[in-house]
This record gives C-alpha cells, sequence and structure tokens, in this order.
C-alpha cells in the first residue's frame, strides 16, 4: 500500500479486526493442543493454562500409540481422503471441461443435475447407501468410504471448476487443435495448468470434511482393518469414563496430515496465481 | 498449392443463422481479407474454414478436395490467434515445434524449419524464452512463427492485430505483408478494420449479417461500390449519406466521401454551419451542419483554419457522387 492510501487509524482497525478473528479461530486448536500434553489432573484442575512442569504428562499419547492400531487408523484416514481427493479433482475437472466446452443437448440441464448434490446432503441417502453397498459386498472396505467422498464432493467440484474452465481462452485450445492435440492432451496439458489454482481450492475444501467425518466410516466401515482416525478416537469415548488425555492426543495428532496436506496446496495456489499464463 | 473453396456455407447456432450462404474462390497465393462489423459472421467463417466449427451446409474445398469432415490439424492450415494462444508451459522454439512433432515430422527437419522462420522473425534470441516473458509484439510474432514452421497450405489470421498497441499494429502488418511477399502462400486474414483490409489485401471480402456484399479488390471496393453498406464501411472517415429527396434527386439515397467534397467561404452547393473541426496536421476533417444536406463530413488535404459557428460552402464532386436505389443497391 502506497504512503497516500494508507491511514493509521484504519490500519490499526483492521489489524485489530483480524487478530481478534484470528484469536477466536485458533483457541479450540490451541486449547485441544495444550490440553493433550498435560495429565489428566492438570486438564481439570486449569485447563486454560499452558502444561507447567508439574502438570506436564505425556500419558495421552504412550496411550494412544499403546493402545489401538493408531498408525493403521491414520495409514486408513490418508488412503481415503487421498484417493477421494483425487477421483473428486479428476472428475470433476473432466465433467466441468465438458459443460464449459462442448455444445451438446442438455448441457445446461446436466450441469443444474450435475450441480444438485449441493444442495441436497448426501447423509439423507444413508440408508440406501448403506443398502447398496450390502447389497455390493463393500462394507467394511475402503472402497466403499472413497466412492462415497467421490460422490459426496463432485457436485461442488463440477460447479466450481467448470465456471473456471470457461475462463480458459478458446484461442489457446483451438490453437492446440489446430496443431494436431487430441481433446485429452488438450485436457491434461493445456487446460488443467492454467485452472490449477481453483484446483487447489476445491481440493481444499473437499479434503477437510471427508478427513473429519465420522458418519460414513461408523456406519459404512466399522471394522478394525478400515477404521479411520476419526471413528478410532471414540475408542477413548466411554459411557461412563472418557479417557480425554488419549482423546486430546488423538486429535492434536489427526490436525497434522491435514495441515501438511493444506500446505502443498496453498502453495500450489499462490503459485498458480503469481504465474499468470495467458496473455 | 493452396487454392480454397467454399460452396454455400451455412451456419447456425440454433435458431441464430451466423451464415447465410456464402461462395467464396481463393486462388493459389492470394491475400484475402474478411472484412466486416462485429457480428458479422466473418469469424465464423474463418472457423469454419479452420475446422474448428461444423457448418450447417455447405462444402469447403481446400486444393479441391473436400475438406467438410477432415480434423483441422489434417487440413494443412495454419491459424494465428488474436489473443497469441502461444503454451504458457512451453518455450518458444517448442512451441513452434509442437505441431510438428504432433505430425511425426523428422527431428532434423523441424529444427531447419525453426531456423528459418526464427530467422525470418528475428526470433532467435528469445527461443529458449517462454511466452511469459515476451512482449506483445514478440508473442504475436512466435505465434506467426508457429504457423510458418507448419508450412500450411492456407494461413489463416483471426485479428492478429487487434491486442497489440498503434505502433507496433503498423510494424506488424508490414512484417506480415513481407511474409506474404516472401512466401508467396495463401493467407486468409480476418478484421474489422478497414485500414488493414486495404492495406494487405489482394482481395477483400466485404461480409455483413452473414452475407457476403461484396468481393473484389481494395480500389474496386473504394471506387465502385455495390452498395450502400459497401460505401459506408471502407473510406476513412465514412461517406456522407444524404436523403434523396432532400436534394431533389429521384435516388433515395446520395453518397458522397468526405475527400470528394470542396469548400468555399463565398459559393457552393451546400451552405452550413461549421460544428467542430479536426486538425491532423496532414489533413483537416470539418463537419458542417448544412441547410439541405444535414450534417456532414469534409476533408481538407493539409491544413485548413475554420472557427466553429462559421458559414462554409460544400460542392460535391459530381464524378465521384454515388446514388443508392430504395434497395441501397448503387443506381448506374
Amino acid at each position: 500500500m502506497s504512503l497516500a492510501t494508507r491511514s493509521l487509524p484504519r490500519t490499526i482497525g483492521a489489524h485489530a479486526i483480524l487478530l481478534t478473528y484470528t484469536a477466536i479461530a485458533l483457541f479450540p486448536v490451541i486449547l485441544v493442543i495444550m490440553n493433550s500434553f498435560k495429565s489428566r489432573a492438570g486438564i481439570f484442575g486449569a485447563p486454560l493454562t499452558p502444561p507447567t512442569p508439574k502438570t506436564f504428562d505425556l500419558i495421552g499419547y504412550t496411550t494412544v500409540f499403546g493402545q489401538g492400531d493408531f498408525i493403521h487408523y491414520f495409514q486408513d484416514s490418508l488412503v481415503v481422503t487421498v484417493a477421494s481427493l483425487f477421483f473428486v479433482l479428476l472428475f470433476g475437472a473432466m465433467a466441468g471441461f465438458a459443460l464449459s466446452e462442448y455444445r451438446f443437448r442438455g448441457n445446461t440441464m446436466m450441469g443444474l443435475y450435475l450441480a444438485l448434490g449441493i444442495m441436497i446432503p448426501i447423509r439423507l441417502g444413508t440408508v440406501a447407501i448403506l443398502q447398496l453397498m450390502v447389497a455390493s459386498g463393500l462394507v467394511n472396505t475402503l472402497t466403499a468410504l472413497i466412492l462415497v467422498y467421490t460422490a459426496q464432493g463432485l457436485p461442488l467440484a463440477i460447479f466450481i471448476l467448470s465456471e473456471f474452465m470457461k475462463q480458459v481462452s478458446d484461442d489457446l485450445k483451438n490453437a492446440g487443435r489446430i496443431d494436431g492435440l487430441s481433446e485429452y492432451t488438450i485436457f491434461f496439458r493445456l487446460v488443467l495448468p492454467l485452472v490449477r489454482p481453483s484446483m487447489a481450492t476445491v481440493a481444499v475444501f473437499t479434503m477437510i470434511p471427508i478427513w473429519n467425518d465420522l458418519w460414513f466410516p461408523l456406519i459404512l466401515a466399522p471394522s478394525e482393518e478400515t477404521k479411520t482416525v476419526t471413528l478410532g478416537a471414540q475408542l477413548f469415548l466411554g459411557q461412563f469414563v472418557t479417557n480425554w488425555n488419549a482423546i486430546l492426543a488423538a486429535l492434536s495428532l489427526a490436525i497434522l496430515p491435514v495441515l501438511i496436506l493444506y500446505v502443498i496446496f496453498s502453495r500450489q495456489l499462490i503459485r498458480g496465481i503469481t504465474s499468470g499464463a495467458v496473455k | 498449392m493452396g487454392s480454397l473453396k467454399i460452396e454455400n456455407v451455412k451456419k447456425a447456432f440454433g435458431p441464430v443463422e451466423v451464415l447465410k450462404g456464402i461462395d467464396l474462390q481463393v486462388t493459389d497465393g492470394e491475400f484475402v481479407v474478411f472484412v466486416g462489423p462485429s457480428g458479422c459472421g466473418k469469424s465464423t467463417l474463418l472457423r469454419v474454414i479452420a475446422g474448428l466449427e461444423d457448418s450447417t451446409s455447405g462444402r469447403v474445398l481446400i486444393d479441391g478436395a473436400d475438406v467438410s469432415v477432415t480434423p483441422p490439424a489434417k487440413r494443412g492450415i495454419a491459424m494465428v490467434f488474436q489473443t497469441y494462444a502461444l503454451y504458457p508451459h512451453l518455450t518458444v522454439k517448442n512451441n513452434m515445434a509442437l505441431g510438428l512433432k504432433q505430425a511425426g515430422t523428422p527431428a532434423a527437419e523441424i529444427e531447419r524449419r525453426i531456423k528459418v522462420a526464427s530467422v525470418m522473425l528475428s526470433l532467435e534470441p528469445y527461443l529458449e524464452r517462454r511466452p511469459a516473458e515476451l512482449s506483445g509484439g514478440q508473442r504475436q510474432r512466435v505465434a506467426i512463427g508457429r504457423a510458418v514452421v507448419r508450412e500450411p497450405k492456407l494461413f489463416l489470421f483471426d485479428e492478429p492485430l487487434s491486442n497489440l498497441d498503434a505502433a507496433l499494429r503498423v510494424n506488424t502488418r508490414l512484417e506480415i505483408a513481407q511474409l506474404h511477399r516472401r512466401l508467396k502462400a495463401t493467407m486468409i486474414y480476418v478484421t474489422h478494420d478497414q485500414v488493414e483490409a486495404m492495406t494487405l489485401a489482394d482481395k477483400i471480402v466485404v461480409l455483413n449479417a452473414g452475407r457476403i456484399e461484396q468481393i473484389g479488390s481494395p480500389m474496386e471496393l473504394y471506387n465502385s461500390p455495390a452498395n450502400e453498406f459497401v460505401a459506408g464501411f471502407i473510406g476513412s472517415p465514412k461517406m456522407n449519406f444524404i436523403d434523396g429527396a432532400r436534394l431533389g434527386e429521384t435516388a433515395k439515397t446520395i453518397g458522397v466521401r468526405p475527400e470528394h467534397l470542396s469548400v468555399d467561404t463565398k459559393s457552393g452547393a451546400w451552405k452550413g454551419t461549421v460544428v467542430h473541426a479536426e486538425h491532423l496536421g496532414a489533413d483537416t476533417n470539418l463537419y458542417l451542419d448544412c441547410e439541405k444536406a444535414g450534417l456532414i463530413t469534409v476533408r481538407i488535404f493539409g491544413v485548413y483554419n475554420a472557427e466553429p459557428g462559421s458559414t462554409l460552402y460544400a460542392t460535391p464532386d459530381a464524378a465521384k457522387t454515388y446514388r443508392f436505389g430504395g434497395d441501397g443497391k448503387v443506381l448506374k
């Protein structure tokens, strides 16, 4: 910002608002991480203070790694999230390209139909989905979860990506056609790199609900081999006794992978914006 | 090598008819310019020739062969786009090489053609750069280079100068003209700028609302326009059109170009007041509000001092006055 457009009170005001928001957003996360390093007495005695030498205790983490197969749960969550993300991005981008690039009968209707899923939550269909999975023998498999999450993520992905695909220069695609590139090459080599920032946005929006979901793992894949982290953490939630140390430790650990994925995508996002391709 | 024939080509997008039956013959080595106002169908026609759009009916023949169902890459054409349309992830060299690689041209031959084209367009220092590192003029030269290396039967230009600034536009126009002289290739060029059309073309095709209004050399169109539309479109400033009835003529409309009017302070055919004067140095454009003829433009060569509000008499050159009938056609 130039000196001429800067004013001290406005700068202070803006920063105050942003800092307040940051504090509110980070508060629960920090609380969880802080308390995960404390003893049970420490958590209940003074939940808002950071761990002191007296209350510091790694009992939560040792329980998590000792009891239950948490590494395995992490692996399941990661497989489900990454695979679903891959399919959502691939099919979402392909459908978005078709809707924005080709004129065919029913194009608009197809676009509306595909976007319908944004308004109707997929959980309304849980019973039908369960019956379907039972009938096809997919219960207690990660495939079931991947299929459901792909379906859940696609509507928004198609909606956003088709809008962005419309902005890709027609001339560029036509130049590719004249040079003899196939439609697939045009899509993968010319169009996809140009919509990378929007792909990153869609990836972030799709990834977080999948990683955090408890509903479908609980219903479709509750077996020990297919448990995800969120479901695994339920192990420590008892009807009478809840092992808060372990739960907080499990939740703290669950933040990590999703944070790493987010950092990867947000870097793509920034790189995509700054590289400025056409014109 | 490089003739084109278009037979009764029609194109409709749903109920909207964009091309209403186009017939055209382009002989080998000709530079043909499609010109017309926006929405007249000139770009659509070019896309039909390129194979990027299907025609609703009619045939396109390149070198006598019907290419209506041939994919663009196999038609032996090359196209230069308004927005350059360079591949952003490839270097200048690879941008030019891509089409040839796709066609399976041997590497040594690709190398040779790129060398020739980059010398011709003075692109040698930039071969390893990416499009983002080039200026607008350089990018358009790369786009032209990409077309040249294909050694096509037909060059197609889709408003290639519209994104360049005025000075660069003149330079690039010159380069395209030289390119045509050197390659002796058939070129089809789309523009809405009649100056580009007049300066580049062997043959101009004037399009309006999906129809060809007239085909002819630049001077033919200037000297003997077939109808009111062509007369108004070719020439700048625009031809003056005066209601025939106001002048007591039998023709519906009388047309006279601004440069074919002379002015005098004392006497003349049409008395009028100066509304505005534009001094361009080499010539002066006067806007006169005449009692008989209405608002007209007069172009005077050299400097002419006229104050707004002063009275002047304008006289048309009788030999260069056009008479149009009720249907817009020229009356002989």
